[in-house]
C-alpha cells in the first residue's frame, strides 16, 4: 500500500498488543457466506506511472478550443492567490470545524464567505455552502415551503433547465408540486419571464403559492425585470427567489435591491475551474426573518471564556446530525473548500475588480453580437443581456458540430439546451468573458460566416467529428 | 425539587392551574439536561392545543426537543420575551421562564398529570 | 456584542483600505455598460475589501496555522476516516485538461475525462459487487436522498404505494432518518440489541407492507460488522422492502465483503472517507451510488456510457425516461471524482485489502491499548474503528468525555468523534486509520493515559482544557441566542469609494 507506515515488525507488535496470530481473525466477525468474492482490480500503478497515465487521459480532452460556451458555467480568470490559499494543506485536509478551537482558520473563513456573499447579495444570512447552484436553487424553493407553509411552488423557464429538474427530483418524493411561468413567445420581452401569465398562476387562491423563482440573468442571458416579479409575488403572499450568477452582481442590482426574499446561484465563476461539473458552489442567501429556515451551516461569531473574538458553527439545532428526521435538510458535507475559493477570489479582485470582470465581459459579448451579426447570425431576442445571449442560427445543432470540427465550441444548440421549445431550435446559446479575445471572436464570426455561407453538407453526411489523440490502451 | 404547587410530566413539563386557565413550562431537570436553551418555538395565541400534543419546539446548542401540551386547552398568552431571551428559561424555569397560558378544555385532565414527589422520583431514577 | 480580548487576525473587512488591490484585471472600456438599462443596473460597488495581495496572503496563511489537518497530525475522528490525502491527487485534478474542461463540452472533445469517469465507475462496481454505480450525487447525503429516491420510484412502477416507512437502527448517522423524510418517508427508529448489532426481533416486528426500506450502516457507527445482516437482508426482501447500505465505513472491508453480494440493494460510497479526496474543511466530496438489478432503471441521468467503437458519451436528456432525473447540475463532483480515481489506481486490488487490513489493525491496537483506561462496552474485534466512554471515568472523577476531548488537543491530536452513536453515554469514536504510523497512535496512548491520571489527580487541568489552543472553549450560548452570522455594514473608510 503507498501511504501505510507499517514494517512487518510494527505489525507483529501490533497482532501480540491485540493478542491475535494474524489480521484475518481481526475479521472473524464476518460470516463465511458473505465474504467477498476477489477484486478484480489493476495491480496498483507506482506514482510515476500513475502521473503518466493522467497527463495521458486529461490530454484527450480539447480545452485549447476557442469557448463561447457559457449556460451556468463560466470561463474567468482566476487569481494565481486563489489556488495558493486552496493548496495549503491546513484549509483542504481539515475536517468540518466540530471542534472550534483547532477550527479557527476554517471557521473565519467561512464567516468572512458568508459576510462577502451577504456583501454581493444584499441579504443578511448566507449558508456555508451548497452543493451547487441546482442543489441551492432546490433547497431555496422547499426554504419558501417551510416559511410559508404552503405547498405550491412556481419556476420561470428562465431558470436553467438543470435546475428545474433538480427541484423535480427533490420534489419527487413529497406533496409539493412546482409549475413553470413561461417565456413570452415574442416582442420586445421576449424571452423573459411572462409577468402576465404569472399574475394568473397566482390567483388561484384554493392553490396558494409558497414561492416565485426567477433568475438574473435568465438561462438565455436576457435580464429579467425582477422587481416586478417580486411585487407580484409579495401580493399573493408568497416569497420571491432570485437565482443570480455572482460576478454579474458587481454591475446588476443585488437582490436585496429587489426585494428578494431568497437567493441561491452557481458560485462557480468565483474562482472555480469548470472541471466538467463541478466540485462547484451552491450559493444561499436569505433575509434575517428567514434565519431559521435555511438550510446548511451555518458559522458566527463569538468570544471564548477569555473573552477573545472567535467563531463557531452556531443554529446547529436545525441540522440533520441533531434534529434527525426532522432537519430542515439532509446535508452534512458541503463544499466548504470552493467557498474558501469564493471568498480568496473576491477578497483579491475587490469591488473595481468584480465590477471590471462583469463589464469586460459585457464589452466582449457586445463585440461577439455585432461580429455574428455581420456573419449572418443576429440575436434571436431583442431585450438586454449582459454578457451571454442566443443568436438565430438555420440548422444549429449541426453547424454547432461543423464548427466544433473547426476548432470553434460554438456555445450550446439550444436545442440541446431547452430540448422541449421549438421556438428555440435554431438558436445558439454563446457568451463572452473577460477571457475572451478578439482573435477568438472574429475567428468563430470567420468561422461562422462560411459555414452560413456553404449551405448543409450535401447528403446530410454527419460532419467529421473533431481530431482526438489516438486512444491509448485501455486499463 | 420540584415547587410542591405544581402538576407535571413524564415529558418534562410544568402546569400551574389558577381558575380557569393554566400556566405551563418546562421543568428545572428538563432546562438543565437541555443545557444552554437558545430558541423557544411556541404556537400562536388562539391555538387549540389537545393534551399531549407537540406543540412547540425547545433548542439547546446542542439539543432540541419537542415541547408537550400537558393539558388541553386554547392558547391565551405566549411568553413573547422568551424571543429575545431564551436564557430565562435556565434561570428562572418555573418563573419569568414559562412559555404558555391556556384556557382549560377540562380540568379533569389535571389529574391525569404527577404530583412533585411522583416527578421528583422519577428525575431521580433518570 | 461585547468583544473584550485581541482577535487571533483581523477579518478581511478589517484589512481593507480603498485604493488598495487592483491590478489584477483590465479595465474595461468606458461605455462598456451603457446598453445595460438603468434599473437593472447596481447602484454602488458592493461592499466587498480592498487589500492588497501580500496583506491577502499573510491573511490566509495566517489563518490556515490556527487549523488541525491531516497535514499538521493526527486526526481519529470516528466515521470520518481522516487518512493521508495523498498530494498526486491534488496535482491530477489540476491538470489543465481536466480542470479547464466545461460540463457543456461535446462528448467528442471531453473523451478523457469520460473515460476516467467509466473508468471510475467500473472500478466501484467491482468494489461493491453492484450492478451499476452513479457519479452524480454531490455527497454521501446526497447519495443518499438518490438512493432513497430510487426505491420511492421502484415501489410506485410496481404499484405498491403503500409503503410510507423506512427503518433505521438509532445509531445511524442523522442523515439517514433526514433523507427519509426529504424523500418523503416516515422514519421508523430501531434500538439496537444488547451486543450493539441489529435486532432481527425488533426489526421484523416492525417490517411489513408499509416498510419501504431498512437504511443501515455495515459496518455499524459502533464500529462491529454487522454479523446477522444475511438474515436480516432476507426478512427484508420477504417483506417486499429494499435494503440501503450508508457506506460511510467502507474502509474497514475493502477486498473482505461486497455489499452487492450480501444482498444489498442500494449503496452510497463516501470517496472523501474511503477513497482519500481531503474534506477541504467540510467538503466538497462525492457520494457515487451503487445499485442492484431491481434499481437499475432508476438510476439518475445522465450516466456515462461506452459505445462499441470504444469512445464515451453522455446520456442525452430523456433517454432513459424510467430514471429519477438529475439530482443536481452536469455530472457530478468530476474535481473530486479524478482524485478518488487516481487512489484506486495507485492502490490496486492488492492495496485496497490492504488498506482495510491495516485500518482494522490500527483500531484494534488502539482498542486494546486503550482497555484499562477507559470503558470499551463493546469488546469484540472492532472494525476501522471502535467506542470508547468516559462513563465510569465521569463518575469517579466528574470529568467527562468532552473535556478529554478538549484535553486532547493540548497534545497535538485532533479530538475523536463525540457523543456520537447516541446510544452509548459519554462516547468517543475513534478511528485512527490506516496511514498513521504506530509511534503516533503510541503517542495518543501515552496522552490518555496522562488525561485519565490528571483526571483523578487534577480534574481541572483537564476540564479547563484547551490550554494550548488559539482560542479557549466557546460561548457557543452566545453565538446562538444573537446569531452573529456577516461583518456588519461598512463605514466611513471601509467603504469602496466609487471608483
Amino acid at each position: 500500500m503507498p501511504y501505510g507506515p507499517h514494517t512487518a515488525e510494527d505489525r507483529a507488535r501490533m497482532l501480540a498488543a491485540i493478542g491475535v496470530a494474524g489480521v484475518d481473525e481481526l475479521f472473524a466477525d464476518i460470516p463465511p457466506e458473505l465474504r467477498a468474492s476477489p477484486l478484480g482490480l489493476p495491480a496498483p500503478q507506482p506514482e510515476l506511472e500513475l502521473a503518466a497515465h493522467l497527463r495521458e487521459l486529461a490530454g484527450r480532452n480539447r480545452t485549447d478550443l476557442a469557448s463561447f460556451l457559457g449556460a451556468g458555467v463560466y470561463r474567468h480568470f482566476i487569481p494565481a492567490t486563489v489556488d495558493e490559499v486552496l493548496s495549503r494543506g491546513e484549509f483542504y485536509t481539515a475536517y468540518t470545524p466540530y471542534q472550534p478551537e483547532v477550527s479557527q482558520g476554517t471557521l473565519q473563513t467561512i464567516y468572512e464567505y458568508q459576510s462577502l456573499i451577504a456583501a454581493l447579495t444584499e441579504l443578511d444570512v448566507v449558508s456555508a455552502s451548497h452543493y451547487d447552484g441546482a442543489a441551492a436553487t432546490a433547497e431555496a424553493a422547499l426554504m419558501t415551503c417551510r416559511a410559508t407553509r404552503r405547498e405550491r411552488v412556481l419556476v420561470s423557464r428562465g431558470v436553467h433547465r438543470h435546475y428545474r429538474e433538480t427541484l423535480a427530483t427533490y420534489l419527487g418524493g413529497g406533496e409539493i408540486t412546482f409549475e413553470e411561468i413561461p417565456l413570452v413567445p415574442g416582442g420586445p420581452a421576449a424571452g423573459t419571464t411572462d409577468l402576465a401569465a404569472l399574475e394568473r398562476l397566482l390567483t388561484d387562491a384554493d392553490r396558494p403559492v409558497a414561492g416565485v423563482l426567477a433568475a438574473q440573468p435568465n438561462v438565455l442571458g436576457l435580464l429579467e425585470e425582477m422587481e416586478p416579479i417580486g411585487r407580484l409575488a409579495h401580493a399573493a403572499g408568497a416569497l420571491f427567489v432570485a437565482v443570480v450568477e455572482p460576478v454579474s452582481l458587481g454591475v446588476l442590482a443585488p437582490p436585496g435591491a429587489y426585494d428578494a426574499d431568497i437567493s441561491a446561484g452557481e458560485g462557480q465563476p468565483l474562482g472555480i475551474a469548470p472541471q466538467y461539473g463541478g466540485p462547484y458552489l451552491g450559493l444561499l442567501a436569505c433575509t434575517d426573518a428567514l434565519v431559521r429556515q435555511i438550510p446548511g451551516r451555518l458559522v458566527g461569531m463569538t468570544t471564548d471564556l477569555d473573552g477573545r473574538r472567535a467563531f463557531v458553527m452556531t443554529l446547529r439545532a436545525r441540522e440533520q446530525d441533531i434534529r434527525r428526521e426532522r432537519a430542515a435538510s439532509n446535508i452534512c458535507t458541503n463544499q466548504a473548500l470552493c467557498a474558501l475559493a469564493a471568498g480568496v477570489y473576491l477578497a483579491t479582485i475587490g469591488p473595481h475588480g468584480l465590477r471590471d470582470v462583469a463589464a469586460l465581459g459585457a464589452a466582449r459579448a457586445a463585440e461577439l453580437e455585432r461580429a455574428l451579426a455581420d456573419a449572418g447570425a443576429p440575436r434571436l431576442h431583442p431585450g438586454p443581456y449582459l454578457n451571454e445571449f442566443a443568436v438565430h442560427v438555420p440548422g444549429a445543432v449541426a453547424v454547432h458540430r461543423r464548427l466544433l470540427a473547426r476548432g470553434v465550441l460554438a456555445g450550446i444548440p439550444l436545442a440541446e439546451l431547452e430540448p422541449g421549445d421549438g421556438s428555440l431550435a435554431d438558436g445558439l446559446l454563446v457568451c463572452a468573458t473577460e477571457v475572451t479575445t478578439a482573435d477568438e471572436i472574429a475567428g468563430f464570426a470567420r468561422a461562422l460566416g462560411e459555414e452560413l455561407a456553404a449551405g448543409p453538407p450535401a447528403g446530410d453526411r454527419p460532419a467529421a467529428a473533431i481530431a482526438v489523440p489516438a486512444a491509448g490502451r485501455l486499463r | 425539587m420540584a415547587p410542591p404547587d405544581l402538576r407535571y410530566t413524564k415529558e418534562h413539563e410544568w402546569v400551574r392551574p389558577a381558575g380557569e386557565t393554566a400556566t405551563v413550562g418546562i421543568t428545572d431537570y428538563a432546562a438543565k439536561q437541555l443545557g444552554d436553551i437558545v430558541f423557544v418555538e411556541l404556537p400562536e395565541a388562539g391555538r387549540q392545543l389537545s393534551q399531549f400534543a407537540a406543540v412547540g419546539v425547545v433548542e439547546s446548542v446542542k439539543a432540541v426537543s419537542d415541547l408537550f401540551a400537558p393539558i388541553g386547552g386554547e392558547v391565551v398568552e405566549v411568553n413573547g420575551e422568551l424571543a429575545t431571551r431564551p436564557e430565562l428559561v435556565n434561570e428562572d424555569p418555573y418563573g419569568a421562564g414559562w412559555m404558555l397560558r391556556l384556557r382549560l378544555t377540562d380540568a379533569a385532565q389535571l389529574d391525569e398529570l404527577l404530583a412533585a414527589d411522583d416527578y421528583d422520583e422519577l428525575t431521580r431514577e433518570g | 456584542m461585547s468583544v473584550t480580548g485581541n482577535p487571533l487576525q483581523p477579518t478581511v473587512f478589517e484589512l481593507s483600505h480603498p485604493g488598495r488591490g487592483g491590478g489584477k484585471i483590465p479595465h474595461p472600456p468606458k461605455d462598456a455598460l451603457e446598453r445595460l438599462p438603468a434599473g437593472s443596473r447596481r447602484a454602488a460597488p458592493p461592499a466587498l475589501p480592498e487589500v492588497n495581495e501580500p496583506e491577502l496572503v499573510r491573511h490566509y496563511v495566517n489563518l490556515s496555522q490556527l487549523n488541525h489537518a491531516v497535514d499538521t497530525g493526527f486526526y481519529p475522528l470516528g466515521s470520518c476516516t481522516m487518512k493521508w490525502n495523498p498530494k498526486i491527487n491534488e496535482w491530477a485534478a489540476r491538470l489543465p485538461g481536466f480542470a479547464d474542461l466545461h460540463p457543456l463540452a461535446p462528448d467528442e472533445v471531453a473523451q478523457g475525462t469520460l473515460r476516467l469517469l467509466w473508468e471510475l465507475e467500473q472500478a466501484l462496481r467491482e468494489i461493491s459487487g453492484m450492478e451499476a454505480v452513479t457519479l452524480q450525487p454531490a455527497a454521501g447525503a446526497q447519495g443518499e436522498l438518490t438512493g432513497i429516491l430510487m426505491v420511492r420510484a421502484y415501489h410506485r412502477a410496481r404499484g405498491d404505494t403503500g409503503r410510507t416507512e423506512v427503518l433505521v437502527p438509532d445509531s445511524a448517522h442523522g442523515t439517514n432518518p433526514a433523507t427519509a423524510t426529504m424523500a418523503g418517508f416516515r422514519t421508523v427508529s430501531i434500538p439496537p440489541a444488547a451486543d450493539g448489532g441489529v435486532d432481527v426481533a425488533a426489526f421484523r416486528a416492525a417490517l411489513g407492507p408499509r416498510t419501504a426500506a431498512i437504511m443501515i450502516t455495515n459496518p455499524s457507527t459502533l464500529g462491529l460488522f454487522e454479523t446477522r445482516i444475511g438474515e436480516l437482508l432476507e426478512a427484508v426482501h420477504a417483506a417486499g422492502a429494499l435494503a440501503y447500505m450508508d457506506g460511510a465505513n467502507l474502509n474497514a472491508v475493502l477486498g473482505r465483503v461486497k455489499p452487492g453480494e450480501v444482498g444489498f440493494d442500494v449503496m452510497h460510497f463516501n470517496v472523501h472517507k474511503t477513497f482519500s479526496t481531503p474534506h477541504g474543511g467540510g467538503g466538497p466530496g462525492a457520494g457515487p451510488v451503487g445499485v442492484g438489478e431491481r434499481l437499475l432503471p432508476y438510476l439518475p441521468s445522465p450516466r456515462v456510457l461506452r459505445a462499441a467503437d470504444g469512445s464515451f458519451r453522455l446520456e442525452r436528456p430523456g433517454e432513459r425516461p424510467t430514471s429519477i432525473g438529475r439530482l443536481r447540475s452536469f455530472v457530478g463532483n468530476v474535481g473530486v471524482l479524478v482524485r478518488a480515481y487516481a487512489y484506486i489506481a495507485d492502490h490496486g486490488a492488492e492495496g485496497l485489502r490492504e488498506v482495510s487490513d491495516d485500518a482494522v489493525l490500527a483500531a484494534n491496537y488502539l482498542k486494546a491499548r486503550l482497555a484499562g483506561l477507559l470503558d470499551i462496552p463493546y469488546e469484540r474485534a472492532c472494525m476501522h474503528e471502535f467506542v470508547a466512554s468516559a462513563a465510569s471515568l465521569k463518575r469517579a472523577t466528574g470529568v467527562r468525555t468532552l473535556d478529554i476531548a478538549k484535553r486532547l488537543i493540548d497534545f497535538g491530536f485532533h479530538p475523536p468523534t463525540v457523543y456520537f452513536p447516541l446510544t452509548v453515554e459519554e462516547a468517543m469514536l475513534i478511528e485512527p486509520t490506516e496511514t498513521e504510523s504506530l509511534e503516533t497512535l503510541d503517542a495518543f496512548v501515552a496522552a490518555m493515559e496522562r488525561i485519565v491520571a490528571e483526571a483523578h489527580d487534577d480534574p481541572a487541568m483537564v476540564t479547563s482544557a484547551p490550554h494550548t489552543a488559539p482560542v479557549r472553549r466557546l460561548d457557543e450560548a452566545s453565538a446562538a441566542r444573537q446569531p452573529n452570522l456577516r461583518w456588519r455594514p461598512m463605514t466611513g473608510r471601509e467603504t469602496p469609494c466609487p471608483d
